[in-house]
């Protein structure tokens, strides 16, 4: 089986992120429970025209993809497998509304063609004139995740030599508004510094886009190896430790092996309780990172997760922002990251240097 | 490494059947499950017809034994009696006693209680437990919950209308590489008043009975449905002394990187998803003894569709039908659906008649099969193509 390589990265985000020359130099502090990201300049990257056809999912999407590729020195790749947790929002809301509103009359079919879930990895395909294998997942917090088990899946295999892929979601007003009214986005304000001291049921939303080219093929641009990833719809009855021991004893290693753990937190007092049992457990003494302060909660948001751990294990820099603990400052080789949304779709990755 | 890929079990619920018998009897006796609709308010009654399922919520929370306390979509419903199916047909008694993961597709999701509730939500408590039932992964999560599947790999896939071919594309490479040893993989879909004034706005549904590969064809028919697939790894049928049904073959999947929504003229990206799946399943076009087209009856379809199977099969086209005319296009779920289908043709040695058509078409001089007819299977391919350029192909066999 071949070597599965990240080659190149490109994150839209809260932050200031897609200028990959840069790494997390400036932090934006935010103050709110949605929380916009930071645009990067679109029109360098789709023509106008296009641009103004395009949802925001579609926009952020194409425009990562761009860099991405370019990151990795490619024009093409052989597959783009996209995840989206929750699809076109904007204009699946845009549709609906009308639709509503106007009892069903008077309806274009714009927003329409938008809505479908697949758009994103649709508009990325039409743009590189990419023919190959074209997958859209869309299963809550695993969404990214499943992409990465595809690529990895077709990559070992030699099915393809490049793939990109990618997690995206957008924020949708309405939506959000509902899902205030259910606690699931945080009824007040909160700041990036408090945001897991907040006690607060919900999670503080957001939207972005992180794309990835992987390869079985290292390059002199490839930041980190994907060893595995691991998808699991529920616990069962077993705990979130037990799970991460057997995941660990799957790939030959054990806790010592481990240089960082990247946890998923969102500040959600009802469901932090699955990263803090592995943080004050059994990574008590490894060095622990965090990420949602920066990039807010989306179904995809853990694909920043992956961007994060990528450029720490290219750059071997570890921004101080991110740090839960203070055990490790360099040599970091072997990264173990964990998800789970509401307690639901729990999902580990490990990556490594290379 | 599984070198083959087995079909064990499975389950479906459409317009023409609640179960993989009815479906059949159906086909057999050339009963179409399009009618005009019943259980959606919409103010298009009159001018569309649909592939309806006869049972109403109420009666689906019934048969599933749900409290009324349930947040389902219609989605779920269909979804968890389409799978419940494919697992009692399967044997399948302990569901964990092999690595088992869940692939279903779905365009629709919860969108049916979305549309129903979308204002009254910020102001009515009891209907809020659906919020969280919009999203595509919820019906799929439902689906692992009632069969059992804990821990696992399930996930979910959303490419238009070849999403369920898509997860039996996934599910197979997931056997074959030995990820899995067993792996249900299907779609569901409900019907919608937001589909059904999506495809209103891009006028592509008929105002009657839909007439796949007619030179007058006016357009699809939407329809309702689930079904589902259990596939299962040699070293399971081996030890488990288990009876299979068929095989996947081989599959392919492309983008026709042409438009969001149209297919290009010549059907290139069909043409490469064919031209895959008969790579992957070491076959030639000379092999494939029945083509289950995707068919949905839209002028582009039709002949974009046509034009590939010519391209690829070129002088030697095999017997070819769309069954979208008993049971509607029922997007996402449409691969699933047509999946049982193809194996029961294969089991059963026939190949369905293509409804409505009465007039050939001028672009070319393929005709597809129209009446049933009774002869040796032994591989089928089934077509898939959707909204985003998506095109999924996959092929069927009797044997491995």
């Amino acid at each position: 089986m071949k070597t599965v390589y990240i080659n190149s990265v490109c994150s839209i985000s809260s932050q200031k992120t897609f200028d990959n020359s840069e790494f997390l130099d400036e932090i934006i502090y935010h103050e709110d429970n949605l929380i916009p990201v930071v645009n990067p300049n679109y029109k360098d990257y789709i023509s106008p025209s296009e641009s103004r056809r395009m949802a925001k999912g579609v926009k952020m999407g194409v425009a990562a993809s761009k860099i991405a590729l370019k990151d990795a020195n490619l024009d093409t790749v052989d597959a783009i497998i996209t995840g989206t947790g929750m699809g076109c929002l904007r204009d699946s809301e845009k549709f609906l509304g009308a639709l509503i509103d106007n009892d069903e009359q008077f309806l274009t079919p714009t927003s329409f063609i938008q809505s479908t879930h697949n758009t994103v990895g649709g508009q990325i395909a039409l743009n590189l004139q990419c023919k190959g294998y074209n997958f859209t997942y869309v299963h809550s917090s695993i969404s990214f995740e499943s992409t990465v088990l595809d690529a990895k899946l077709m990559l070992e295999n030699n099915e393809a030599n490049t793939i990109l892929i990618g997690g995206v979601d957008e924020i949708g007003d309405y939506t959000a508004k509902l899902h205030q009214i259910i606690n699931h986005i945080k009824a007040e304000k909160t700041s990036t510094s408090e945001l897991l001291n907040s006690k607060t049921e919900g999670a503080v939303f957001s939207e972005g886009a992180n794309f990835f080219v992987l390869s079985n093929e290292k390059q002199t641009s490839s930041y980190a190896e994907i060893i595995a990833i691991s998808t699991y719809n529920t616990l069962g009855n077993s705990k979130i430790s037990d799970l991460a021991k057997s995941f660990l004893h799957e790939n030959n290693l054990d806790i010592d092996a481990i240089d960082m753990v990247v946890l998923g937190n969102n500040g959600d007092v009802t469901f932090d309780g699955f990263y803090n049992e592995l943080s004050s457990g059994l990574f008590k003494n490894t060095q622990q990172v965090y990420y949602k302060h920066l990039c807010g909660e989306f179904m995809t948001a853990s694909s920043f997760g992956v961007w994060l751990a990528s450029k720490i294990l290219k750059t071997q820099k570890l921004p101080e922002i991110v740090k839960l603990n203070n055990l490790k400052d360099s040599n970091f080789k072997t990264i173990l990251l964990y998800n789970q949304y509401r307690g639901e779709n729990h999902s580990f990755t490990l990556l490594r240097k290379c | 490494m599984s070198k083959g890929v087995a079909i064990t079990g499975m389950g479906i619920i459409s317009a023409i059947g609640n179960n993989v018998e009815e479906n059949y009897a159906s086909l057999l006796t050339g009963n179409t499950g399009i009618s005009k609709i019943s259980k959606i308010e919409t103010n298009h009654k009159d001018s569309i017809m649909v592939g309806e399922i006869g049972f109403t919520n109420q009666e689906l929370e019934q048969q599933l034994g749900l409290s009324s306390e349930n947040n389902y979509s219609r989605t779920a419903f269909l979804g968890v009696i389409a799978a419940k199916e494919a697992i009692k047909n399967a044997g399948i008694s302990d569901i964990n006693n092999y690595k088992t993961g869940l692939i279903s597709a779905t365009s629709v999701g919860g969108m049916d209680r979305t549309e129903a509730h979308y204002y009254d939500y910020a102001v009515d408590k009891s209907t809020q437990k659906y919020i969280e039932g919009h999203h595509a992964g919820d019906s799929t999560q439902k689906i692992a919950e009632q069969l059992g599947i804990q821990q696992s790999l399930v996930t979910t896939i959303s490419t238009a209308c070849s999403s369920a071919a898509n997860a039996i594309m996934l599910g197979a490479r997931l056997i074959k590489s030995g990820q899995l040893d067993r792996v249900i993989v299907g779609g569901a879909d409900c019907l919608s008043k937001f589909t059904i004034n999506g495809f209103k706005t891009l006028m592509i549904l008929s105002d009657t009975y839909n007439s796949p590969f007619d030179e007058h064809r006016k357009g699809l028919n939407l329809g309702e449905a689930a079904a589902y697939l259990v596939l299962e790894s040699d070293k399971v049928v081996l030890s488990e002394n288990k009876p299979v049904l068929a095989y996947v073959k081989g599959y392919g999947n492309a983008n026709d990187a042409y438009h969001q929504t149209a297919s290009s003229e010549n059907g290139d990206g069909a043409t490469l998803a064919m031209q895959q799946a008969l790579k992957v399943a070491e076959l030639s076009p000379k092999d494939i003894s029945y083509i289950n087209a995707h068919g949905t009856a839209t002028g582009n379809n039709d002949l974009s569709e046509g034009r590939a199977i010519l391209r690829v099969f070129e002088n030697n086209i095999p017997d070819f039908s769309s069954t979208k005319a008993f049971t509607g296009h029922t997007l996402a779920a449409a691969g699933a659906i047509e999946a049982v289908y193809s194996v029961l043709a294969l089991q059963n040695n026939v190949i369905y008649p293509n409804l409505n058509f009465k007039t050939q078409m001028k672009e070319f001089n393929i005709t597809p099969q129209l009446e049933f007819k009774e002869k040796e299977q032994h591989t089928i391919m089934s077509n898939s193509f959707g909204f985003g350029g998506n095109c999924s192909t996959i092929i069927f066999s009797k044997k491995q």
